[in-house]
């Protein structure tokens, strides 16, 4: 069967786009491959290692386990999104860059989606929340230590930059 | 690998949704969470001809609770379910199961119709239906039936739903007032499908229904009669599973495991 175009528009870090795209291509290749959003990395594509973790109208998902065509009229941030509002890094990268969190780093932007998320809903995690936290994401090179840490530290970043 | 190419249809109704379904027939499949169906399709293991995205279909997205019942709509994600005060109020074993499932990430997309309907073997839904003396709500364009659970699921990833149909509504009983309920399992890691689960209803008089999942082809449902009897519990719980090997655990361990987390599964809801 040959791919049909289908139309689709939603929001990318606060930027719209209308797009014709394949019914078959996941959100985790119009990201990467139709807009250049190279931030998403694509580890497993069947939705057990996390790295292409996005944010769904504020919520994370796993960008390799949806079709693009769903996501009409949906707002998407990706690690690119979690910046700080000056361009430069957000509070969790900061806490990423500080603690040493990433030896690759191609985990690394499924745990900033995933943390960005949870730091909303849970602003003061213990050491064992933390690790909790991050439970759906696979890292191969740390060990994770670094990264509970920087789940803690991105909290008081993050405390820290409110008014 | 990515999916072979299908088409694709993104109904804006609920009838909309049934005239497509109908006119597509055993060609139709419906996307809802697709957080089973997509990495299946993606590793080419399915390749329907064609989708039948619900996800735009308004009013699908509910949980409604009432004196006597939970009833979950087809677009209602893990997380909404969970989440839900009253639902959790009238039924404390779907949050208790729904904690169970995958990440919180997969949770925040995937559906709880959509997973009584992927019926896999493993999965905890499945068996708190059962527990919950549900049902599911099957509509088409010309009408609509109820399946209860014993008659739902047919076998491993296998349910009664037939060509043209749209589960659009899974119903959970409320458990008579005063029973207490858990739900426990050994996973290789927090978050991937059990090894074993069991889920437990306690009724107020002693008497215990469990369900096991991960150790046969479907939610295995024992009743008890007398839960304190270990000996014959024990017998109940061998002739109603049929536990099989695989890469993880040997046959013998997931019976092994469906023992030991039948009476932490009691413990555990005699203790709430």
């Amino acid at each position: 069967m040959s791919d049909v175009l289908v139309e689709v528009s939603f929001s990318v870090n606060g930027a719209p786009y209308d797009l014709e795209v394949p019914a078959r291509r996941l959100l985790s290749d119009v990201l990467r491959h139709d807009l250049l959003l190279t931030g998403t990395h694509v580890g497993c594509e069947h939705g057990v290692c996390g790295a292409c973790t996005v944010l769904l109208d504020g919520a994370p998902v796993r960008a390799c386990l949806i079709f693009a065509v769903s996501l009409d009229g949906s707002a998407i941030t990706t690690t690119e999104g979690c910046r700080a509002p000056d361009g430069g890094m957000g509070p969790v990268q900061r806490a990423f860059h500080e603690c040493h969190a990433l030896q690759c780093g191609f985990c690394t932007p499924g745990f900033v989606t995933t943390v960005t998320d949870y730091l909303r809903h849970h602003p003061a995690p213990s050491r064992e929340e933390a690790r909790e936290a991050i439970a759906g994401n696979l890292c191969r090179c740390t060990g994770y230590q670094n990264i509970v840490a920087a789940v803690q530290r991105a909290a008081e970043l993050v405390e820290g930059e409110r008014p | 690998m990515k999916p072979a190419a299908f088409a694709y249809h993104r109904p804006r109704s609920l009838a909309e949704a049934l005239d497509v379904l109908a006119e597509l027939g055993a060609d139709g499949k419906v996307l809802a969470g697709g957080q089973s169906l997509v990495p299946l399709m993606s590793m080419r293991l399915s390749s329907p001809a064609a989708l039948v995205d619900v996800n735009h279909v308004p009013g699908l997205d509910t949980v409604e609770v009432d004196q006597d019942t939970v009833r979950v709509g087809a677009l209602a994600r893990h997380t909404r379910v969970e989440h839900d005060e009253a639902a959790y109020a009238a039924a404390p074993l779907l949050r208790q199961a729904l904690q169970l499932v995958a990440h919180p990430t997969i949770r925040n997309r995937g559906t709880s119709v959509g997973s009584l309907v992927h019926a896999d073997p493993a999965s905890e839904l499945p068996a708190v239906l059962c527990l919950l003396d549900g049902h599911v709500t099957l509509r088409t364009a010309d009408g609509s039936r109820d399946v209860a659970a014993e008659h739902f699921f047919r076998g491993p990833m296998e349910c009664d739903l037939r060509p043209g149909e749209l589960a659009v509504s899974a119903t959970f009983r409320r458990p008579a007032a005063g029973s207490r309920t858990a739900f426990v399992e050994v996973a290789r890691r927090h978050g991937d499908y059990a090894i074993c689960g069991v889920g437990a209803v306690v009724s107020p008089d002693g008497a215990a229904r469990v369900a096991l999942v991960g150790v046969g082809d479907g939610p295995a449902l024992v009743r008890l009669t007398d839960a304190e009897d270990t000996g014959r519990t024990r017998s109940l719980v061998d002739a109603a599973i049929e536990p099989e090997a695989d890469i993880h655990a040997s046959a013998d361990y997931r019976r092994h495991l469906a023992h030991v987390l039948v009476r932490r599964c009691l413990d555990e809801a005699r203790a709430a």
